[in-house]
């Protein structure tokens, strides 16, 4: 049996811009058979739940407002989070970014000597790639998460918030657990079959042995209650309960985003939590704690308030509605382009249309093509603003920051997209210049089209014509045959109250 | 009331009969409809592909040629959407508040087509005729961003002869997304693709929707397939009658 540090763990960094990414995914017939069976399946469930209360929109609606309170008065909400915290004998870290945080939790874990921690499931420590901070400094970082030990032990990244590793079936993941377990701690028994139940055992035995070694733990928050100081973790299987409650030393990295301020305020988003995440009325296991109990869990509890790059998005007058995201994922789970192409491609923890808003908006547009690429990775269906349990426009969002992307690349030599567009505008500002251009596509049309289509075209129009059709541009716009026929009241092919001829024939 | 038709630049450039269909249909309804020559584009393509300012000029565009009308109607959820959702935020843009003011006189008053019957002349049963198996694609901006909910259904299930079959997963994008259809064209064609396979799966001889973008990109891949499926606009069907079809 080993503690020492997994091999190298796996990073977004570096990844491909989303449609280059994308071609490959959508190839992947296996990944996208995965993909459409689960989330499917959660969606339906999501849409049962969610249909069950009179007072869902209600519910949406107060889950905006106090979100939208708490951003207005974050500053205020976070001291008085701090100073409960500290009465109830937890010490409070503030990180200005992922390395600070990183820093703070490696510290706290040297102190005590430790060579390993174990980990309740956290997006926030994904997203600063706390696993590899802790490995370079020789201290294993063992994720307890079902799903996250899948992706761990497949030294993999995770492609949902929710379900990391749903773009895994189970015949992959027993062999993953049969070539992995053992090299991480209890290997799997040899005659493991790909039965869940099995698998669930595998795991169990597997986890257990470190939680009950374990003296340090690392979790998130999926919420912070400022007035009284406590903490929150939903979760299904019980092994964040395991992590939250066994071990000595417990660190938390909590978004700064997180914090509620009361209890009060906290019932209506563990209402709205679970029936949009996992389709569930309540999920199995909710644990609170306020700092330090006596005789009773984590004796020292540490608590790391990170930024990150939120104070960023907070500047956003419309981008900040994003930091009222509770990672349910319901998003995702709607959205037909996620649906297709799972979550890697959007080189982030946060994938789907949330990560395609606040990715960009963490780290920043008009730094890499990637990050760029993100906004634009929608085709604006509006699927997830229907879901979202805080609504969240995350199309209205999604234009907001294509209009920053453009905005950022400005000033240098025009692309051909940029090109283009002013020409569209020039065109667009004045009809008689549409009316020009309409007439030059007409006399195209009659050069390129059969049957009243075009079929294949050269580069950049082959984006279009590869797999589609395309309509030939009539001899006669709309414009002209209104002049020409008074409105149609001198048109003997089609005089008022009589049907028009088929579309091919116009 | 003066009604106006925005046809919109796609329609205008590229499927004038829709256009057509909207004037017959109209007219007889008793509906005498201008069309404005002053107007170009709603700009959202501009918008929605981040060049925001250069939308300008379409708005301002916009704006004079329909300024002077009681209600403007136009064949297409997504330009009508546009409208009334983003021309706000492009005139703020252009710094200029007799624009912005403009426009928040003008667009409460542009209605997509299904709207304009079903909510200001009041009618259902447009007295059309269409003895033909058709299916309904909702489109994601008629059915999410302006909330048409059933209004372009019942008006084909009040048409003459005509069989209406449902469309599976129907509320489900089809991918185009305007230049998502450019940028992302291998999901926008995933997507697509899925959209062709139920329509062909829901039976029907047309396919009909309320905006010829979507159309164009479903119709685009029926034609490549050899799928035998025609796409027409709503307008067109509503537009039909027994004397010629």
């Amino acid at each position: 049996m080993t503690t020492g540090p997994m091999t190298r763990t796996a990073t977004f960094l570096g990844m491909p811009p989303f449609p280059v990414a994308a071609r490959k995914a959508l190839a992947d017939s296996q990944l996208r058979g995965n993909l459409r069976d689960a989330t499917h399946t959660i969606r339906t469930k999501r849409a049962r739940v969610a249909g069950e209360l009179d007072d869902w929109e209600q519910l949406r609606v107060a889950g905006a407002a106090i979100k939208d309170d708490v951003l207005a008065n974050l500053d205020r909400y976070l001291q008085e989070l701090e100073e409960s915290l500290t009465a109830a004998g937890a010490t409070v870290h503030w990180a200005r970014d992922g390395a600070e945080a990183n820093q703070i939790v490696v510290d706290i874990a040297r102190s005590h000597g430790v060579e390993e921690v174990v980990k309740v499931k956290s997006m926030a420590t994904v997203e600063i790639e706390l696993n590899s901070a802790l490995e370079a400094a020789g201290i294993a970082a063992w994720e307890t998460d079902l799903a996250e030990l899948i992706v761990q032990l497949g030294n993999d990244l995770p492609s949902h918030i929710l379900v990391p590793a749903i773009h895994r079936n189970r015949s992959e993941v027993r062999e993953i657990f049969l070539r992995e377990m053992g090299k991480a701690g209890m290997a799997a028994r040899p005659d493991l079959s790909d039965d869940p139940a099995d698998l669930a055992g595998a795991a169990r035995r597997h986890l257990r042995e470190k939680f009950l070694r374990a003296k340090v733990a690392v979790s998130g928050a999926n919420f912070a209650v400022a007035d009284t100081g406590t903490l929150v973790v939903v979760e299904s299987e019980g092994n964040g309960r395991m992590c939250l409650t066994l071990p000595e030393v417990l660190i938390s990295v909590v978004g700064i985003e997180k914090v509620v301020p009361t209890w009060t305020d906290l019932e209506v988003f563990l209402q709205l939590l679970p029936r949009s995440s996992t389709g569930e009325r309540m999920n199995p296991y909710t644990s609170t704690w306020n700092g330090v109990t006596a005789g009773d869990g984590p004796q020292e509890v540490h608590v790391v308030l990170l930024d990150n790059g939120r104070t960023k998005v907070l500047a956003d007058e419309l981008g900040r509605q994003a930091l009222r995201c509770i990672r349910c994922s319901a998003c995702l789970n709607v959205c037909p382009v996620y649906e297709r192409v799972g979550g890697h491609v959007y080189g982030s923890v946060y994938p789907g249309p949330i990560g395609a808003i606040l990715t960009p908006m963490l780290r920043g547009v008009g730094t890499d093509e990637a990050t760029d690429a993100l906004p634009y990775a929608s085709s604006l269906c509006g699927a997830c603003f229907e879901v979202c349990p805080v609504l969240i426009d995350i199309p209205e969002v999604l234009v907001h920051l294509r209009g920053k992307v453009v905005d950022s690349h400005r000033g240098g030599v025009p692309a051909a997209l940029q090109a283009a567009m002013s020409a569209a505008s020039w065109t667009l500002g004045r009809s008689g210049r549409l009316e020009l251009v309409q007439r030059l596509a007409g006399l195209s049309g009659r050069v390129l089209g059969r049957g009243g289509l075009i079929g294949r075209m050269p580069a950049p129009l082959s984006r279009w014509t590869d797999a589609r059709d395309a309509p030939a541009p009539p001899r006669e716009s709309f414009r002209r045959w209104w002049a020409r026929t008074d409105g149609g009241r001198a048109d003997p092919g089609s005089p008022p109250g009589t049907p028009g001829k088929a579309r091919e024939q116009v | 009331m003066k009604v106006a038709l925005f046809v919109t630049c796609l329609n205008d450039t590229l499927y004038p009969g829709t256009g057509k269909a909207v004037v017959r249909l109209l007219r007889r309804l008793g509906v005498e409809v201008d069309f404005p020559s002053a107007q170009t584009c709603c700009g959202q393509m501009h918008v929605n592909s981040g060049y925001i300012p250069e939308a300008i000029p379409a708005v301002e565009a916009f704006v004079d040629a329909f300024a002077g009308y009681d209600a403007v109607v136009s064949p297409s959820g997504s330009c009508a959407a546009s409208v009334r959702h983003q021309h706000e935020m492009v005139a703020r843009r252009s710094g200029n508040p007799s624009l912005v003011r403009a426009v928040e006189a003008l667009a409460p008053r542009v209605y997509e087509l299904s709207e304009f019957l079903v909510d200001v002349l009041g009618v259902v049963d447009v007295g059309a005729y269409f003895p033909h198996r058709v299916t309904l694609h909702p489109t994601c901006h008629s059915s999410r961003l302006l909330g048409v909910g059933d209004r372009p259904e019942r008006l084909l299930r009040a048409v003459r002869g005509i069989t209406v079959v449902d469309l599976p997963a129907a509320s489900e994008c089809c991918g185009f997304g305007g230049t998502f259809s450019l940028k992302n064209p291998d999901v926008s064609v995933a997507m697509g693709s899925d959209k062709a396979r139920h329509v062909r799966e829901s039976g029907a001889e047309v396919l009909v929707a309320g905006d010829n973008s979507c159309l164009m990109h479903i119709g685009g891949l029926l034609t490549r397939q050899r799928a035998g499926i025609r796409v027409m606009h709503l307008a067109e069907i509503l537009a039909a009658t027994e004397a010629v079809a």
